[in-house]
């Protein structure tokens, strides 16, 4: 059964507990000035994010089928059963590419450090397998963030947008984005509103890269062929002229 | 400029370069990539990768060409052009991995990928096979040394294994060039639509092609004016014909592509993205214009100017699909710190010293001096010869 996170911007106070409960498990500093910084870095894993009245709140969305897992050349990053993507950094190399590849502008990267590792959310990966919820939620007073299975929240979803048309954006943020994530939003207004990319692909992105790489058998194969053969073509010439050089 | 006066202001600016590159690397590894580089969170990739990987990869694709074109389709007028083009691989290679250790953030880790396996990432093929073909191309370049050093037999017994090698490191180049392009197949919505397509790595595999032939070119004309050398001119003069066909090749592919995925209409835009294409472009079409003039190939400079122009189109090309053409969706504007230009030019100018240096000291381009037909042996070329000579 795979575990998600559903966040509901409409229930959303913005008094950052979830902040600053998410720095207390990374054992990140956590003050007010980094509190107002409202964006993710490699100190603070997660943020909400004002827009006038609304807040929103970013973390990894934990995707199906990740584009930062996909591309890691190590398999540093890895997507687990039960629903996180966790990072193993003993493996990274730290060529950064799953901060470019990931389409919502996660992992982040220890920039000052002289061996520096990725950093992003990892669904509390140690509580939330055993049926535990992570950390921000606990720390969630209002209800805004809360750990359950993936499709019991989506039906939950769904019944708070129908029981309350009025108050929400008839849409769940995370079911059809990338493939679908582990990381599902409810929001009042159309989500690109609150800060949240609605230009992503409904599909997943992995299959892009595969539709290329699964031509590498292929291209060895034919490629082996069609050389050899070119050249006992091209060198033909001077094979017949060497037996006739011999009779 | 008398010569005495320019051989020391290269010298002395390739001595500046050098220091300056090497506090440069001080203040990389001592201090970290945040305070040697422009990069963010939002921007993580910059020119290390952009220029000197991803360039430099391209512009040491003629040691396949040509290796190809010479021992695979038999072409032996090639022959004498196939051993510079391996040398400059060769050393693109090692300066390319050399570029790594200084982007990645654990570079001491760079094996990793060889025993903790991804088969889904193409970072992981680019990795293996970038670390086999440069095996490759040190098996290709040995019988320089080997000749230089005159080990008649373990030369000879290198030859005789040459041709799978030499198919090996065809098919290994056509992957990682080719790969080089899907790396940004992930970005559908990053990408700039100009950019971004599921043709990359055709477009990537093309364009290298075309820049080994480019840079054949391009080292033919430098060692003639360093080695006082003749140009292989009607050499240079058939490559050049090649290389107008690769190029309009290329750009068919590119406007049939960009035309099929309406993204033409993204040049109505604002924003700089359109001149940066407008100038790929030029860059391109330009010298396969000149090219496929007749005045242009009878003149050596203005092969030379011509080659230049397309070798900055390729780049151009490579820096916007892997820096520029990524901007716009990043949020922020990107531009190099005087530490990632410095490590780059030093790659640059070292690139040529040791180019220099090798060509001086192996026999390089005298190949047919040496070896007067390298993988036919004499007797048969002799028989090949009387052949030809009773007309058949
Ligand atoms: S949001 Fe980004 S970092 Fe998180 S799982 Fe998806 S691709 Fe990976
Ligand atoms: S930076 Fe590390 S985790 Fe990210 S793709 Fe590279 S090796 Fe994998
Ligand atoms: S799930 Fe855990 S790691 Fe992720 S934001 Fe919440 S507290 Fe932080």
């Amino acid at each position: 059964m795979s575990k998600a996170i559903l966040y509901d911007s409409t229930l959303c106070v913005g008094c950052r507990q979830c902040e600053e409960a998410c720095s207390t498990r990374w054992k990140l500093p956590y003050n007010e000035k980094i509190a107002a910084e409202e964006k993710i870095s490699s100190h603070k894993l997660t943020t909400i994010r004002t827009f006038g009245e609304k807040f929103s709140r970013k973390l990894c969305m934990h995707c199906q089928d990740p584009a930062c897992a996909s591309v890691c050349p190590v398999a540093a990053l890895q997507k687990t059963a039960a629903g996180p993507v966790v990072y193993d950094e003993d493996r990274c190399m730290g060529c950064r590419y799953c901060m470019v590849a990931c389409p919502f502008q996660v992992p982040t990267y220890e920039w000052e450090a002289r061996l520096p590792k990725v950093r992003k959310c990892d669904m509390c990966s140690d509580r939330v397998p055993g049926g535990g919820v992570t950390r921000c939620s606990e720390a969630c007073a209002y209800g805004a963030t809360i750990t359950g299975n993936r499709d019991e929240l989506i039906a939950e979803a769904r019944k708070r947008i129908a029981d309350k048309p009025k108050d929400y954006y008839p849409k769940i943020y995370g079911v059809e984005e990338v493939g679908g994530t582990s990381v599902l939003i409810l929001a009042s207004v159309p989500f690109d509103q609150i800060g949240y990319n609605t230009k992503v692909i409904k599909t997943a992105l992995p299959a892009l890269t595969w539709n290329a790489l699964q031509h590498v058998p292929d291209v060895v194969v034919m490629g082996s062929v069609l050389m050899g053969g070119i050249h006992w073509i091209s060198h033909r010439k001077e094979e017949v002229a060497r037996k006739e050089g011999r009779s | 400029m008398n010569n005495a006066l320019r051989t020391y202001f290269w010298r002395g600016s390739f001595a500046i370069i050098m220091l300056v590159a090497l506090y440069a690397t001080f203040v990389r590894f001592y201090y970290g990539l945040g305070a040697s580089t422009n990069l963010s969170d939002q921007f993580p990739w910059g020119i290390w990768v952009g220029f000197d990987v991803l360039c430099g990869v391209g512009l040491a694709a003629g040691g396949f060409t040509l290796a190809a074109i010479v021992h695979i389709f038999n072409l032996k007028a090639y022959k004498a052009v196939v051993r510079p083009a391996i040398l400059t691989a060769f050393l693109g290679y090692l300066l390319v991995t050399v570029a790594l250790m200084f982007d990645l953030g654990r570079p001491y880790r760079v094996w990793h990928p060889l025993i903790m396996w991804n088969p889904r990432s193409v970072m992981f093929e680019v990795g293996w096979c970038v670390t086999l073909y440069t095996s490759v191309l040190f098996l290709e370049f040995l019988p320089m040394v080997l000749e230089k050093l005159g080990l008649v037999k373990a030369h000879r017994v290198l030859k005789n294994v040459m041709l799978p090698i030499i198919i090996l490191g065809v098919i290994l180049s056509t992957l990682h060039q080719s790969s080089l392009g899907s790396v940004f197949l992930i970005l559908p919505t990053k990408l700039h639509p100009l950019w971004y397509s599921p043709l990359l790595p055709v477009l990537f595999y093309v364009s290298a092609i075309a820049t080994g032939l480019a840079m054949t070119i391009f080292e033919s004309w430098h060692s003639a004016k360093a080695f006082g050398r003749q140009l292989e001119f009607p050499l240079v003069q058939k490559m050049t014909r090649v290389l107008a066909v690769v190029i309009a090749v290329y750009l068919t592919m590119r406007f049939l592509d960009l035309y099929h995925r309406g993204a033409l209409s993204t040049l109505n835009n604002p924003g700089w993205e359109r001149w940066l294409f407008g100038l790929e472009i030029v860059l391109m079409a330009v010298p396969m214009l000149m090219f496929f003039r007749e005045r242009t190939r009878e003149n050596p400079q203005a092969i030379y100017v011509g080659t230049v122009l397309f070798l900055l189109g390729f780049v151009t090309h490579r820096l916007n699909v892997s820096v520029t053409g990524l901007e716009a969706s990043s949020g922020v504007h990107y531009v190099p710190k005087w530490t990632e230009i410095s490590v780059t030019l030093a790659m640059v100018a070292f690139g040529f010293f040791v180019f220099r240096m090798a060509a001086h000291y192996l026999p390089v381009f005298e190949a047919e001096e040496h070896q007067p037909v390298p993988e036919v042996p004499v007797l048969e070329d002799r028989a090949y010869a009387h052949s030809l000579a009773r007309g058949d």
